[in-house]
């Protein structure tokens, strides 16, 4: 295959962290069921036959990626624009809330694709005013996105508790009555080989959703800006770029996107908003964005790879405790985050020697671009 | 007697914020994001657990919280100091660790998904309230880790490097300050510290429990934070949240104000500091970077 080098460079300095990672998950996850006195290949072997060994397998593990996607290209689209958005969690439970409360909201009657479409965009308006916030404070009082994003999310869990239990709850739990419209169909219903896992079609809404911000991000004007501001706001500016108001974008951009997530939970899955849904995935979408090395096609492999773990740690949970794939994913995400920059130093260097152009640099936050090497 | 009783019971409340807020300045202020504060508590009072558990010494159990805290912070330097890993991304990822590592422990250990069995603590049984709070001495400890903090770090020659290479790396560099060696320090005290936070909790409770820091090191953040990465300060500021929380739970069979709003107070008051709507909070300037 020919390539060119700086292409080839590009494609290393890509690949060669998530096969250091996997590489570290095999080693660490021997060492973890070693201790716990099991064989670790019949554990492998049982992951992988409960996860893409059976269509239910298969069906749990896309519903899983559907919600790490939208995490996952939350925080890789921020990151584009050189923000670090920590608050897809409190996006996320502010999605799922915004779809139930558009569903409850709606009168019964409603014809279910305009229930959809409503609630669908009600989840991604919730999500984007969570992520807003913190791109005005930024915008408007340089406020650091970091510190505003984590504290948000705490603000926006409490509220929607708060709204939940004192408001909007059914006796005796902690969700909402079920919704009057815009439940999404779940793909069991149809394809009988799935019957019974939670995939639904969701998934498809979201990988439309992917294809666009692809689109959004490498096809237009505004998704340039985006990115330009990413690499050196300095240079963007200067180039004519409204640099403030671009980072507003991007972080109501990324809290619309982290918001659709909840439409998969809460249109698709149960039918209405429980609290505490979003359980970590908004977190995980650091870890996915990191993997996925911030293209939204990387970030569809990574939100697979984390789901499968997910999804696998229940399939292995008879014979090892499923935490073993919490440590793993925590040892993923530490792995490929040291190895990135020996890898770029390394490729740097050999892309060097092959006298190549160098590589662009894809920082992971924006004070890290400006980083004295 | 009210008053006292209030007093005691925000101290209580207070002394984990404070270590690990301790902990989150002295990082902070040698340059490193410290979003792992969450995870050193955690690993701490898992520690403790199982060094009271298996000798029935508490004081074993604050040393084995120690190394716990320790062992994390070294992983965290490894990973930032010596890989140039993200500070953020490490920072998480530490503390989904060891969430998913304590819980695996307590599976090993005791067998068990949500607790550990009881163990030592501080302080007979027998006594409880105010006697129960002044015979612990990890209460004076915390107590006396802020204003040592801000004399470690405004009066000593340590103190001048870590705000030296909070600043201007650089700079300190060329002065022959060996920044990376200084980080390294920092970071690892700011998981004994926070980790000491997590043993308070542990013996205090007299077991471990998953998760049972609850998001208490993100308080002790926003503390830092709140208080402009001033060790006084961020130790007012720890005591303010906690009053505010004590306040909250002797208030709660009146239902003035919902829990939640009053659990919000830290966040709120944290955005409002870095917003710079009443006097800017501004970080150390090469926070989060890392220099080689």
């Amino acid at each position: 295959m020919s390539m060119t080098p700086a292409r080839r460079a590009a494609l290393e300095e890509a690949l060669l962290p998530p096969i250091v990672a996997l590489a570290l998950v095999l080693v660490a996850g021997d060492v973890l069921i070693l201790t716990y006195g099991e064989a670790p290949g019949a554990v492998w072997r049982l992951m992988l036959e409960g996860t893409w060994g059976n269509a239910y397998g298969v069906g749990q593990v896309l519903y899983k990626a559907t919600t790490l996607a939208c995490t996952g290209l939350a925080v890789a689209v921020a990151l584009r624009a050189g923000l670090f958005n920590i608050g897809a969690e409190g996006q996320l439970a502010a999605g799922g809330f915004g779809a139930a409360f558009a569903g409850l909201a709606l009168p019964t009657g409603t014809p279910s694709i305009i229930g959809i479409v409503i609630c669908i965009a009600a989840a991604m308006l919730f999500g984007g005013a969570a992520g807003a916030v913190p791109g005005v404070l930024r915008a408007k009082f340089g406020a650091h996105e970091v510190i505003v994003t984590i504290m948000m999310n705490f603000i926006v869990l409490a509220l929607l508790n708060y709204v939940i239990a004192a408001k909007l709850h059914v006796p005796e739990t902690l969700h909402t009555p079920a919704i009057h419209t815009g439940s999404i169909a779940r793909i069991g219903d149809s394809i009988g080989a799935f019957h019974g896992s939670a995939v639904n079609w969701s998934v498809v809404v979201v990988s439309a959703a992917v294809a666009a911000v692809s689109w959004y991000l490498f096809r237009t004007r505004g998704g340039f800006e985006l990115r330009a501001v990413g690499l050196q706001p300095g240079a963007a500016e200067y180039g004519g770029v409204n640099v403030s108001r671009t980072w507003m974008r991007a972080l109501a951009l990324s809290g619309a996107i982290a918001g659709l997530g909840g439409v998969n939970f809460v249109l698709g899955y149960k039918g209405y908003y429980e609290d505490g849904f979003a359980g970590g995935a908004g977190f995980l979408g650091i870890a996915v964005a990191l993997v996925g090395r911030n293209h939204p096609l990387g970030v569809v492999v990574a939100a697979l790879f984390f789901a499968t773990l997910s999804q696998g740690g229940l399939a292995i949970n008879a014979m090892v405790p499923k935490q073993i794939v919490e440590v793993l994913q925590g040892l993923v995400i530490l792995a490929v985050a040291a190895s990135v920059p020996e890898v770029r130093r390394l490729v740097l260097k050999a892309a060097g020697t092959r006298r190549a152009a160098p590589v662009s640099p894809k920082p992971m936050s924006g004070s890290d671009a400006e980083a004295p090497r | 007697m009210t008053l006292l009783l209030f007093l005691a019971q925000t101290i209580r409340i207070a002394i984990p914020y404070l270590f690990a807020a301790a902990g989150g300045a002295l990082a902070e202020r040698a340059g490193i994001v410290s979003l792992s504060l969450e995870g050193f508590m955690l690993g701490g009072a898992f520690g403790a657990v199982i060094g009271a558990y298996y000798t029935g010494s508490a004081w074993i159990g604050v040393v084995a919280g120690l190394f716990a805290g320790l062992l994390l912070a070294g992983l965290h330097a490894v990973c930032t100091l010596r890989l140039k890993a993200d500070q953020i991304v490490t920072g998480v990822a530490i503390n989904l660790f060891t969430v998913g590592i304590t819980r695996f422990l307590l599976q090993l250990a005791f067998d068990s998904s949500s607790n550990s069995p009881r163990v030592a603590g501080f302080g007979g049984d027998n006594i409880g309230g105010a006697l129960a709070l002044v015979s612990n001495p990890l209460v004076w400890l915390g107590l006396a880790t802020m204003p040592a903090l801000a004399f470690v770090v405004y009066r000593t020659t340590f103190g001048l490097r870590v705000r030296a290479v909070g600043e201007h790396p650089l700079a300190a560099a060329s002065l022959g300050v060996p920044v990376n060696r200084v980080r390294w320090v920092a970071v690892l005290g700011s998981g004994a510290l926070a980790a000491l936070g997590g043993t308070y909790l542990a013996l205090d409770q007299h077991q471990f429990t998953d998760s049972m820091t609850a998001g208490r090191g993100f308080i002790a953040l926003a503390a830092v934070i709140f208080g402009r990465w001033d060790p006084v300060r961020a130790g007012l500021a720890c005591l303010l949240f906690a009053g505010a929380e004590t306040l909250q739970i002797r208030l709660q069979a009146a239902q003035l104000i919902p829990s939640q709003f009053v659990a919000m107070i830290p966040y709120v008051l944290t955005i409002v500091a870095v917003a710079g709507v009443v006097g800017r909070s501004v970080p150390p300037a090469a926070l989060g970077r890392t220099t080689d």
